[in-house]
């Protein structure tokens, strides 16, 4: 079994085991991290965690989570996630996704909505806005590193990693989030084709928060994303690309509090 | 030993080095001129047809949206030469299985040049190096899976012979398959399958009895694939008919000073250019490889390899190049540091080398390297030797 830190326990669900990561106290709230697992480390989570009691599972693949070989989309995730919202028995959440885990919280809200309070979706992957020859999603797989870099951070020098002073623990981590995200999300390319029919189910109060200099998706791509959600509303923060909650937290934190009140 | 003579076809009338983003993947068409490029096509069939001549077989590859190989369709080479050559056995190395997404179709093709050559085919199958990824769009975490459902459909595709079967695989589904021709080769044509360092990878191709096949790599890291895959061929019992094949570059000239000349050449191939998030698509190599990749373990290696030049890359046996007696001692030198080989695969053209310097030293190697290596025995039929 794989090894995890003190505050995470591995859950056994759907046939394999998920990593859990609980913190903080109050009203439960699932969050659902991105593709590079930046949001668990980061200082706006202590903040969120004084309000709420965290509920931060790692998909397959990802973290330390099992990643069963029967596992090919970011569709069959979402019923791993439904079954672990039930075994956590979780009721009346608010549920906020980044990037990856944006695009699979719509996901679970299009399926079964009933557990969930509150949407908040930032910089969410997961429809298809345009036709066959735009490029709605840059796509950051045949870009030179360099540039996505600058497409992902308002400032880049922020999204810049050391990865050679990381320990091998975590570098393998990393590896293993890059390795997951392209088997499930390659082709189509972070989208689900058949999500933007299935949107107008999510019935509860929903917010997007895009970063307005988010060169990955636009913020017309969040136009377009909270169009196809009754109701929605986008939120655009300024100096901020793909991470508003990692660039410019203190205004992520407060439009997130207004929005959960 | 049997010698193949080996070109990527290259179209090298592009700028060169740093004045180039890429030379693979992202490289406009407006480089090429179609001119040149028709030229360049019949001239690289025309050598084919001297080495069926010269008494070498062929080896032929395919590559995808790249100067450095105008052969984006191996079987259509394949289907013109298997008319064109009377002797030399055509070898595709390989068909891109996990790329192309349809085993069926591959083996249609393969029957039919199969049929045309009367029984001169032998099929390689290949993963596809990293970045032939981004044009076939395919995932790449699971290359090799794709790889292995594909060619046990193919060889199944070939030796059902009593109507159709259905199959529902991971990747590719069909309700009727029912292939026509069947091949000319019965039960079917040798298949080669290409890797290195995946020694799972190699035991399964032993295991299976296909023949294994490797590129410019160093002797010491060659003998470890070839001992893998020799241990394999033992413990399964497994008759010889197989066997291994190893690419290097090779340069054979009169004179030493006029072969350095011609082995600097081929080195362009080197040194051709490809930009990193092509060199490692996510996933295509595992997690231990891609720590070590995190680690900067990788940065430089070929910067590394570039400095330290022609002769270190001859004594790791990547390069073989000299007058035809020299060039017979470092073949007979590599067969020896791996413990014996099978199929001795030559990339003699590459990058600007033309014609006639080209046709000059498949000439020399064909009549006066090959006689002092053809009877370097089989590793399978020496195994039998010493065990009768």
């Amino acid at each position: 079994m794989l090894t995890t830190d003190q505050r995470k326990t591995l859950i056994h669900v759907s046939g394999m085991d998920i990593e859990l990561e609980r913190r903080g106290r109050g009203q439960p709230l699932l969050l659902l991290y991105g593709e590079e697992g930046l949001e668990p480390d980061a200082p706006f989570i202590d903040e969120l965690a004084k309000d709420f009691e965290l509920f931060i599972p790692s998909p397959p693949g990802f973290g330390h989570s099992e990643r069963p070989e029967w596992l090919s989309n970011i569709d069959d995730i979402a019923y791993v996630y439904l079954d672990l919202v039930e075994k956590l028995a979780l009721k009346n959440s608010p549920v906020v996704g980044f990037s990856f885990g944006g695009w699979l919280a719509a996901e679970i809200a299009t399926k079964d909505d009933s557990f969930i309070s509150r949407l908040v979706l930032v910089g969410a992957y997961g429809i298809k806005a345009g036709g066959p020859f735009d490029r709605d999603i840059a796509d950051f797989w045949s870009l030179h590193p360099s540039e996505v870099l600058k497409l992902k951070w308002h400032d880049p020098e922020k999204g810049k990693r050391d990865f050679p002073s990381m320990p091998e623990e975590k570098l393998a981590i990393v590896a293993r989030n890059v390795e997951s995200l392209a088997r499930f999300c390659w082709e189509p390319f972070m989208h689900n084709p058949k999500l933007k029919r299935r949107l107008h189910r999510i019935k509860m109060p929903t917010r997007l928060i895009w970063g307005e200099h988010d060169g990955i998706v636009t913020p017309a791509y969040g136009k377009a994303y909270a169009d196809a959600i009754p109701g929605a509303t986008l939120q655009v923060i300024p100096g901020a690309g793909h991470f508003p909650q990692l660039e410019q937290p203190e205004t992520f934190m407060a439009a997130l509090r207004e929005f959960l009140r | 030993m049997q010698a193949w003579h080996f070109t990527e076809m290259p179209y090298p009338h592009v700028p060169q080095g740093d004045a180039l983003e890429s030379m693979r993947v992202t490289i406009p068409s407006k480089l090429y001129d179609p001119k040149i490029g028709s030229d360049l096509y019949n001239r690289y069939l025309d050598e084919h047809v001297i080495a069926d001549e010269l008494g070498l077989n062929i080896m032929l590859n395919e590559h995808h949206q790249t100067a450095t190989c105008l052969d984006a369709a191996a079987p259509l080479m394949a289907a013109i030469l298997a008319r064109q050559t009377k002797n030399a056995r055509i070898c595709i190395l390989g068909n891109p299985i996990a790329n192309r997404g349809d085993p069926i179709r591959i083996a249609e093709e393969m029957a039919i040049i199969d049929n045309i050559s009367r029984g001169r085919l032998d099929v390689g199958v290949v993963r596809g190096v990293p970045y032939e990824i981004f044009a076939a769009n395919t995932n790449p975490t699971q290359t090799l899976e794709r790889l292995w459902e594909g060619v046990d459909l193919i060889v199944r595709a070939w030796t059902s012979h009593d109507g159709p079967f259905n199959f529902e695989g991971r990747f590719t589904h069909r309700r009727v398959v029912n292939v026509w021709p069947r091949p000319y080769q019965q039960p079917h044509p040798m298949i080669w399958i290409t890797g290195s360092s995946d020694y799972d990878n190699i035991k399964k191709v032993a295991s299976r009895g296909y023949v294994f096949a490797t590129f410019l790599q160093p002797h010491d890291k060659v003998k470890l694939m070839f001992d893998a895959y020799r241990s394999t061929m033992a413990d399964h019992g497994l008759p010889g008919g197989a066997g291994m094949a190893f690419m290097p570059l090779v340069f054979t000239a009169d004179s030493e000073e006029e072969a350095e000349k011609g082995a600097k050449e081929l080195t362009w191939y080197m040194h051709t250019k490809t930009p990193p998030q092509f060199r490692n698509p996510p996933g295509y190599v595992g997690v231990e490889t891609n720590v070590k990749a995190l680690q900067g373990a990788y940065t430089g290696r070929t910067d590394a390899v570039r400095a330290k030049g022609m002769d270190y890359l001859r004594e790791q046996g990547v390069l073989m190049y000299g007058t035809p007696d020299s060039v017979a001692r470092q073949i007979k030198r590599y067969y020896d540091l791996v413990g014996g080989f099978d199929h001795l695969l030559m990339m003699q053209q590459a990058g600007f080398l033309d014609h006639k310097r080209t046709v000059a030293s498949m000439t020399l190697f064909a009549k006066e390297v090959y006689p002092q290596i053809r009877d370097l025995p089989r590793t399978q039929v020496q195994k039998a030797k010493a065990m009768a």
